[in-house]
């Protein structure tokens, strides 16, 4: 037998092949590019209805080449596919303006949630789906593999080696899956050296690099200052650590980026130390190098911390720390966020943040009606990791206080994450925390989106806090028990004043709800005077002056 | 800004005295309040004066009130509370904390 045609296996190479050779005019030694050819070389390897990755998270940004693909051509690349972790820069919408781009898989919005929207509802930009980052990245290695990314790091050598260093945050994630699906990557970098300091990214990954006229665009998203903690954050911070983090002896966790958190890391060289916790409690993170969490480095508290990406002014004190964070053999830190996300997924024991509404049935969202924004990495660890098969004495606690598990396998022994929310029943101009049905709701009709984007689902919410108290949701051995424990907590909003006073004492009687007093906190204490720093100028001391705080947080 | 007046009444189930004659705690910072304490005898009762420019949320102060004399069982005591914006959280919260810090006077 005798075929007539011979099937071709390597399309995607020669196609490659093609537009590296289309490139070639611009490409001066090695695989440098010069920045005033960076947007003859997009047209040049971008072809229309590519999948196409610009690099940027909530902290790096690749915004050269992001403004760059903004001057190409539409007439020769168009109706992109745009798939990458964020559009937070403006440039990342002008896209879908001008014409070159026309559909979008992401997963986080922040700044531009409300013009995304009014895109979506334009019919300027048809929108995929809104992920997670690690459901994202799964999907760069299933449909959704990018024929061209645009990555960012600090530094290349001619050869495209790439030095990500401190904030190397997702650029292997993107580089790998692109390159070995014979795609193209495309590097801006701040300085093209001879010698890098390590090779973050191996050179044969790199098609091009180009030196950006000015450093990439980073955003100190996890700076907090402690001078804006609120008595009533400290409050509760003082719950989560007796009530939460001291009864369940909670070592492995993550930090959101909120004031709640900063609030309880500010609490632990005081308030922990003066409960006897150091050494039981919170001994492993995953996070960025938050500067709030210094004073407990410091004094001793933390064995291990793995981050998403770096913060800046952190670098210094995180290289003289090479104990508590991942350091590379050249000294500095590598943050990586997927492998970050992966343990935020299966290796913490809780995970604790804020939101801005929950519902009466213990749903909570970060969306409002008129902005589309996504979560991030937060639903990943907001909830309990299904293929989890390692027991801790936090995870094992919380599984058998489970009250619907016999319902769910029977009397088959099994651990829980815990999923913390820390909610102000009121925040600022009155907006209420607890509602009847979240602005999710309304967003998905408005946005025409497949489903509502919840943060957190209630089934994987374990406890909420308040300054009303704790409620141990999963306690709760039937819906109407969690929306009666949810109405404890809920204080005076629309959802709190439904409380029935005699349905709450029994609830606290069975250890669903407990308030301050009732855990022993001295609502008196909750002022600022337990910090133990007040000030990012005390952070900077607590570093012993290793910590180089952003000029916007410099008011000394 | 115009500054409105509410006035409530309450009585605890079970009455306790106020630990001072006076009291006085807090300042009218942005989103806070100061509150003051007076002894009385007023048969057992409780006299809330509130000066505040939110309006609106008569029902809510009410309720914020209601529950600090029923849990906390203060009796025959005038409070006074200059409001800047404080939310019923910080509210119910200066309340507790004033009384802890009489308690501890006392």
């Amino acid at each position: 037998m005798t075929t007539a045609t011979t099937k071709v296996w390597d399309t995607l190479l020669r196609d490659a092949k093609e537009r590296l050779a289309d490139a070639q005019p611009y490409v001066k030694e090695g695989k440098v590019v010069a920045a005033e050819d960076a947007v003859k070389l997009l047209e040049a390897v971008i072809r229309p209805g590519d999948k196409v990755n610009i690099e940027g998270d909530n902290q790096k940004q690749a915004d050269f080449l992001a403004e760059c693909l903004c001057k190409v051509d539409p007439a020769k690349v168009h109706d992109l596919h745009m798939v990458q972790s964020v559009l937070s820069l403006s440039s990342h919408m002008d896209i879908f303006e001008k014409g070159i781009a026309k559909k979008v898989d992401f997963s986080f919005s922040g700044p531009q949630g409300g013009r995304l929207a009014e895109f979506v509802n334009e019919g300027k930009i048809e929108l995929g789906s809104i992920h997670t980052y690690l459901e994202l990245y799964g999907r760069y290695y299933m449909d959704l593999t990018p024929r061209v990314a645009l990555c960012v790091g600090y530094q290349a050598d001619k050869n495209g080696n790439l030095y990500t260093g401190f904030n190397t945050e997702d650029t292997p994630v993107i580089a790998e899956a692109t390159k070995f699906r014979q795609g193209i990557v495309i590097a801006q970098v701040n300085e093209i050296v001879d010698e890098l300091p390590r090779i973050d990214i191996p050179g044969d990954w790199v098609d091009f690099v180009i030196q950006s006229p000015k450093p990439f665009y980073c955003e100190p998203l996890f700076t907090r200052d402690p001078a804006l903690i609120t008595d009533s954050q400290i409050l509760r911070a003082m719950m989560v650590i007796k009530g939460i983090y001291a009864e369940y002896g909670i070592q492995r966790l993550n930090h959101g980026v909120g004031f709640d958190t900063a609030a309880i890391e500010l609490l632990l060289p005081t308030y922990g130390e003066e409960l006897g916790l150091k050494g039981k409690i919170c001994n492993r993170f995953i996070l960025n190098p938050h500067p709030c969490l210094i004073p407990a480095i410091e004094s001793g508290w933390v064995e291990s911390i793995h981050s998403f990406g770096g913060e800046i002014g952190m670098d210094k004190y995180v290289k003289a720390r090479p104990d508590v964070f991942f350091i590379g053999p050249d000294g500095d830190m590598r943050s990586n966020r997927c492998y970050s996300q992966m343990a935020g997924h299966y290796a913490i024991d809780c995970f604790i943040g804020g939101t801005l509404q929950i519902d009466k049935y213990g749903n909570s969202s970060t969306a409002t009606a008129t902005r589309i924004a996504g979560f991030g990495g937060a639903p990943n660890m907001g909830c309990d990791a299904k293929g989890r098969r390692h027991a801790t004495g936090a995870w094992t606690k919380c599984g058998e206080e489970y009250a619907m598990g016999p319902e769910l396998y029977g009397d088959m022994p099994r651990g829980k994450r815990l999923v913390v929310q820390l909610q102000e029943t009121f925040r600022e101009k009155l907006a209420p925390g607890f509602v009847d049905q979240l602005d999710a709701v309304k967003l998905q009709k408005t946005a025409n989106l497949d489903i509502p984007p919840v943060m957190i689902y209630s089934d994987d919410l374990t406890h909420i806090v308040t300054e009303e108290g704790i409620a141990y949701l999963h306690k709760c051995g039937s819906m109407a028990e969690k929306m009666a424990a949810i109405r404890a907590v809920a204080g005076f909003t629309k959802v709190g004043l439904e409380e029935d006073p005699a349905e709450t004492e029994k609830l606290r009687e069975k250890g669903i709800f407990k308030t301050a007093e009732d855990l022993g906190v001295d609502v008196s204490k909750a002022n600022r005077n337990l910090l133990a720093a007040k000030t990012v100028h005390d952070l900077v001391d607590w570093s012993g002056g290793l910590y180089n705080p952003p000029a916007k947080f410099r008011n000394w | 800004m115009a500054l409105q007046e509410l006035t409530y009444t309450f009585e605890a189930a079970n009455p306790q005295p106020f630990p001072v004659e006076w009291m006085h705690s807090g300042v009218v910072g942005s989103g806070d309040m100061e509150v003051m304490f007076t002894k009385e005898d007023l048969g057992g009762k409780v006299n809330f004066k509130i000066v505040t420019p939110v309006t609106g949320f008569d029902e809510v102060w009410s309720r914020v009130l209601q529950k600090f004399v029923n849990e906390s069982g203060i009796s025959d005591v005038n409070v006074e509370i200059n409001d800047n914006n404080a939310t019923p959280v910080v509210v119910s919260m200066r309340l507790r904390q004033a009384l802890q810090d009489a308690k501890k006077e006392a």
